[in-house]
């Protein structure tokens, strides 16, 4: 347990700039999860902290411990990688029990039983505890190597988008558990994600990269409601913020450039006729795609609407986004 | 443009069935998602229909034609694979034109089709590209064309998006459904993801086990599930369902779980042992006057809405709800569900009973 500060971080490689001048606490007990799309900087932002990687600029400290030249090893945090690495001669006991049976840790036997059989069961793999590590899907070696991390207690977790590889259920159920585990415990948890639906549930905060730099940093109901650009807004949202000329259903507030919808910020059966081309009913939900003075929109229906393709929608803003001539938020 | 009929297919391997004897009808024109987990027997169907595999049993009607036992190369269709198979020593046309070219059509037949195909996937300025150094969603647009240059009577997709990130396949999805829009052509589609089969496809047939366990509209499958696997199957989160003992006769409008008393449709079947109640996460309220209690176990915020999870006295149920009302992880609750859209199955086949509800969708045929 412990809170990670990152100050001016700079890291290029090459000509290539990973992070600029990244600024950014994640306070104790918090579950931080960093958004953006590939090459935003957010793996590096983990190597950092776990030391595989050294900041050219900056500094970052752990529960109040500088960190230049302290090695991953003496920093107390634990990894899980996108890509699992586990002893393949090992069974999968074997192979979660042995962070703990390091000579520094001297866990009891019984203890060392308890945790592997207790983290086992969280994750769904009690039955396969004896099989060889090399005898088990994807899905399941992803799932021991979380296992690996999970027994011990470090200062901070760090995990590099560790469900990516799992199919979407068992991503569901353990997107669940992986929060309770954070909240009930009090870890402190950094973790890498592409995906919104894991941002938004799981996050206590959330820090939207891009291109190497901290753009907002806040709970996800913050960045959902209030993004300050159209990137941010854009990160979270399914389906996506609709971003159209701002004085497209009339004025708009001075030096606005685009005018920004999310699907609950579209009032239906009021206001200007849009032209429905696609109705794509989700179950719980249904999807319109509509054509409104020659842009495209999405916004979503009640799941048994009779609307069909063809049909004419009335629509108008309701509370909506201004954005400037940079992307930047202005109302 | 093609109809496809399949009659009572079936396919063993050695002493494994694949496919259980299975039949449906794919409607000229018609996005088909072929649906269910690994091992279901969903690629073994589409490989069928394309005449990869022989059916042990059983019929295929391509446009009234029956061709179960014809191979590939005489069937009307394009096969598009998971895992973009192209030829990496050709350019783009090259890649492109080759089915046409192997067909014998003149060259300037071919640079008009292959411009035309082009211009329909917005590849045009890559046609003279070496297709090595393409991004993933440009190869897979060539692997596209390539089929579509052929103008076959129906298209067979493997999981065509499966290797793609989630923000891409998104994109690619709505272009591979715009595409078949404009083209008409008929699209048989295999993927375990459900939310890309609701999103996709006219019609579903889910799949498990190498048995089809319902096939209709992708709206009535998810309101009106035929078995407990295909309600825990479609929708995200699932159907929540609680076990309990109890009996329903044709005429119930309710049902007993403990204390509670829940009504549901007028049934038009009946059993008696153990039984499940089935109602979907938008369908459940949070009510304090509700005799039926949970208590708050995790609140996931997903923007518009959010799922509540929490226990009760027969399980854990999710609700999906408004963002905007404030729950507490911890707090007790009652709940209430929206009797007209409950399923009751037999908890021990997973059938769903028939009730006023859900009997037209599920005896339709």
């Amino acid at each position: 347990m412990a809170e990670v500060i990152l100050n001016a971080v700079s890291k290029s490689f090459g000509s290539q700039v990973a992070l600029e001048d990244l600024s950014m606490t994640v306070p104790d007990g918090s579950f931080v999860v960093l958004l953006g799309p590939t090459g935003a900087g957010k793996t590096t932002v983990l190597r950092m902290v776990s030391g595989l990687d050294r900041p050219d600029k900056g500094s970052i400290s752990i529960g109040g411990r500088a960190m230049a030249g302290v090695t991953p090893a003496q920093r107390d945090v634990t990894m899980v990688f996108q890509q699992y690495s586990l002893y393949p001669h090992l069974t999968v006991r074997e192979n979660m029990a042995f962070p703990l049976k390091s000579p520094l840790l001297r866990t009891p036997k019984a203890e060392i039983a308890r945790k592997v059989a207790e983290v086992a069961e969280i994750l769904q793999i009690s039955h396969k505890l004896d099989n060889k590590a090399t005898a088990l899907s994807g899905g399941e070696m992803q799932r021991v190597s979380i296992g690996r991390a999970l027994v011990r207690n470090p200062a901070v977790y760090l995990m590099d988008e560790p469900l990516s590889s799992l199919d979407a259920k068992l991503r569901a159920d353990l997107r669940v558990e992986l929060k309770s585990i954070q909240a009930n415990s009090g870890a402190t948890l950094l973790y890498v994600t592409h995906d919104q639906i894991e941002a938004m549930t799981m996050a206590t905060h959330v820090g939207v990269l891009d291109h190497g730099r901290l753009v907002q940093f806040g709970t996800p109901r913050e960045i959902y409601e209030q993004p300050v650009s159209i990137y941010a807004a854009s990160r979270l949202g399914q389906p996506r913020i609709n971003i159209l000329p701002a004085d497209i259903f009339g004025p708009a507030p001075h030096g606005a450039v685009n005018i920004g919808l999310r699907p609950e910020q579209i009032r239906q059966g009021e206001g200007q006729e849009s032209l429905v081309k696609r109705v794509e009913h989700l179950g719980d939900q249904t999807r319109l795609h509509l054509s409104f003075k020659t842009h495209d929109l999405i916004t979503v229906t009640d799941a048994h609407t009779s609307l069909r393709a063809g049909d004419i929608v009335k629509i108008q803003p309701h509370k909506p986004f201004y954005f400037g001539a940079d992307g930047a938020r202005i109302a | 443009m093609a109809q496809i009929i399949i009659k009572n297919m079936r396919k063993e391997f050695g002493a494994f069935t694949a496919v259980q004897s299975s039949s449906f009808t794919i409607e000229d024109g018609e996005f088909f998602m072929l649906l269910g987990p690994s091992g279901c027997g969903k690629t073994t169907t589409l490989r069928m229909i394309a005449g990869l595999e022989l059916p042990t049993s059983g019929e295929i009607y391509i446009n009234g034609e029956e061709v179960s036992q014809k191979p590939a190369s005489q069937r009307d269709i394009a096969f598009v694979f998971q895992m973009f198979a192209l030829y990496p020593h050709m350019n783009v046309r090259k890649n492109i034109s080759y089915p046409l070219i192997s067909q014998g059509m003149p060259r300037d037949q071919v640079r008009a089709k292959v411009a035309e195909v082009a211009g329909i996937l917005g590849i045009e300025a890559l046609l003279d590209r070496p297709v090595g150094g393409l991004s993933g969603g440009d190869r897979q647009r060539v692997a596209l064309g390539r089929a579509i240059v052929r103008d076959p009577a129906c298209f067979l997709m493997d999981e065509p998006l499966g290797a793609l990130d989630a923000e891409f396949r998104e994109h690619m999805s709505e272009e591979l459904r715009a595409l078949h829009d404009r083209m008409k052509a008929t699209t048989v589609y295999v993927t375990h993801d459900q939310l890309e089969a609701m999103q996709m496809g006219d019609k579903i047939v889910v799949m498990n086990h190498g048995v089809v366990e319902q096939f209709g509209r992708p709206q009535q499958i998810y309101d009106w599930p035929a078995t407990t696997f295909v309600a825990n199957f479609i929708g995200s989160p699932a159907m929540n369902m609680l076990r309990f003992d109890g009996m329903v006769g044709i005429g119930s409008q309710s049902v007993q779980l403990g204390e509670a008393t829940f009504a549901i449709p007028e049934m038009v079947s009946g059993a008696n042992g153990a039984l499940v109640l089935g109602v979907r996460p938008e369908n459940v309220y949070l009510d304090d006057a509700a005799p039926y209690r949970g208590r708050i176990i995790a609140v996931e915020y997903l923007g518009t809405t959010q799922i509540i999870t929490l226990d009760t006295a027969h399980g854990v149920i999710k609700a999906r709800i408004a963002s905007d009302l404030v729950v507490r992880v911890g707090d007790a609750t009652g709940l209430r569900f929206d009797a007209r859209s409950i399923t009751i199955f037999e908890g021990a086949s997973g059938r769903a009973l028939l009730s006023q509800a859900n009997q037209k969708v599920l005896t339709h045929g």
